[in-house]
């Protein structure tokens, strides 16, 4: 090779690669163990930030940046936006549809690292080149002078692939609208002929939080279902707190009657 | 320290998103798994790079980043046209062509 090759890293990168690259795994190994499509995913986040800094420990200045604004930051927030639309509690179901496939899936992986590192294992890479020389000119100058010359055709058929992309998602979203759109009139006619007029009362009436997942309290202390948002309600996140609520008037009839002195007994003595 | 090891370590993170791609069964997961798939071998790929002393592995790496993003658009995007239709994002249930 060139006068440029070397056969070791810097310690310091050795101990950068040992501590991150354990949290790495650790992150890919959370991502497919977590039961939540959400833990997945920012266990996933991790594991890309620390892939980052690998590219930029490795020279790919560009490609380090890139990583955390594009997978990071817009991929990864499209997953978490996706899991939000569709459900976070559309958990897994954990029951195995083929007996033992998890067992024979996990051994299917293993094999598979078995396989990667014999093969890599096999090869002799005892030195390597190192960036110097190809980041001597700066690394997004070295890139862009490939990119717009030898690989320019392959950069522009990418333009029509993302922009192919765009539309086919725009497509597979869009959904047509098969009925015809309620008027103003419509609607406020409706609402006459249901038996509910006044607007929906609001959450957390009378329950001593106004959080959107508390049922509003009715006068005999039940909560009402009418206050709750209907995904809410479907998706069963509403929090019940009517006991608390029941316990904290009880409490409170309790104080009052003990600093008027007045104990049940002798109310029922005096009537 | 060889950056041969980047190899291991991404040799490693594709067979744990492999396992993932086959034992999940909820679609978004599995998704997220060809993810990490995707991003360990962006990682050999800048490993190589560094091997060789070249920028091409680098420019790869860089192709496959906006294949990736082009590709979780529409998966996503089919993913939430499943979800509509069957009212669950598990790949099990999507074994009919039609419903």
């Amino acid at each position: 090779m060139t006068e440029l090759a070397a056969y070791t890293t810097s310690t310091g990168e050795a101990v950068q690669f040992w501590v991150l690259g354990t949290v790495a795994v650790i992150g890919a190994l959370c991502t497919i163990l977590m039961k939540k499509a959400v833990h997945s995913a920012l266990c996933l986040a991790g594991t890309m930030i620390i892939l980052a800094v690998f590219y930029l420990a490795n020279g790919a200045y560009f490609l380090g940046i890139v990583q955390v604004v594009v997978y990071t930051g817009a991929i990864m927030m499209l997953f978490l936006f996706v899991v939000m639309l569709v459900g976070v509690t559309a958990a897994d179901s954990l029951k195995e549809t083929i007996k033992g496939q998890r067992w024979l899936a996990g051994l299917c992986g293993f094999g598979f690292a078995v396989l990667l590192f014999a093969g890599i294992g096999n090869a002799s890479v005892n030195e390597f080149a190192g960036m110097g020389k190809a980041n001597a000119g700066g690394n997004v100058e070295g890139l862009a002078e490939s990119i717009f010359t030898k690989y320019v055709f392959a950069f522009e058929i990418t333009g029509a692939l993302l922009i192919t992309a765009t539309v086919g998602a725009m497509v597979l979203t869009h959904r047509e609208r098969t009925e015809r759109a309620k008027t103003q009139r419509e609607m406020s006619e409706a609402r006459v002929r249901s038996n509910h007029l006044p607007p929906l009362p609001a959450p957390g009436v009378y329950a001593r939080h106004n959080a959107v997942d508390i049922a509003g309290l009715l006068p005999d202390g039940t909560p009402s279902e009418l206050t709750v948002n209907k995904t809410l309600r479907e998706r069963g996140q509403i929090r019940d707190v009517s006991n608390e609520a029941l316990d904290d008037l009880r409490a409170l009839e309790q104080r009052s009657a003990d600093r008027l002195e007045r104990s049940p007994k002798t109310e029922e003595a005096s009537k | 320290m060889n950056p041969v090891n980047y190899l291991y370590l991404a040799a490693l993170l594709f067979a744990i998103g492999a396992t993932g791609v086959l034992i999940r069964r909820n679609a978004i997961v599995v998704f997220m798994c060809i993810e990490l798939m995707l991003n360990a071998c962006n990682l050999a790929f800048v490993a190589f790079s560094r091997l060789h002393g070249n920028l091409d592995g680098q420019i790869i790496a860089f192709f496959t980043m906006v294949v990736a993003a082009a590709e979780v658009v529409v998966g996503l995007a089919i993913i939430v046209s499943l979800f509509r239709s069957r009212h669950s994002a598990s790949v099990d249930d999507a074994s009919l062509m039609k419903l």
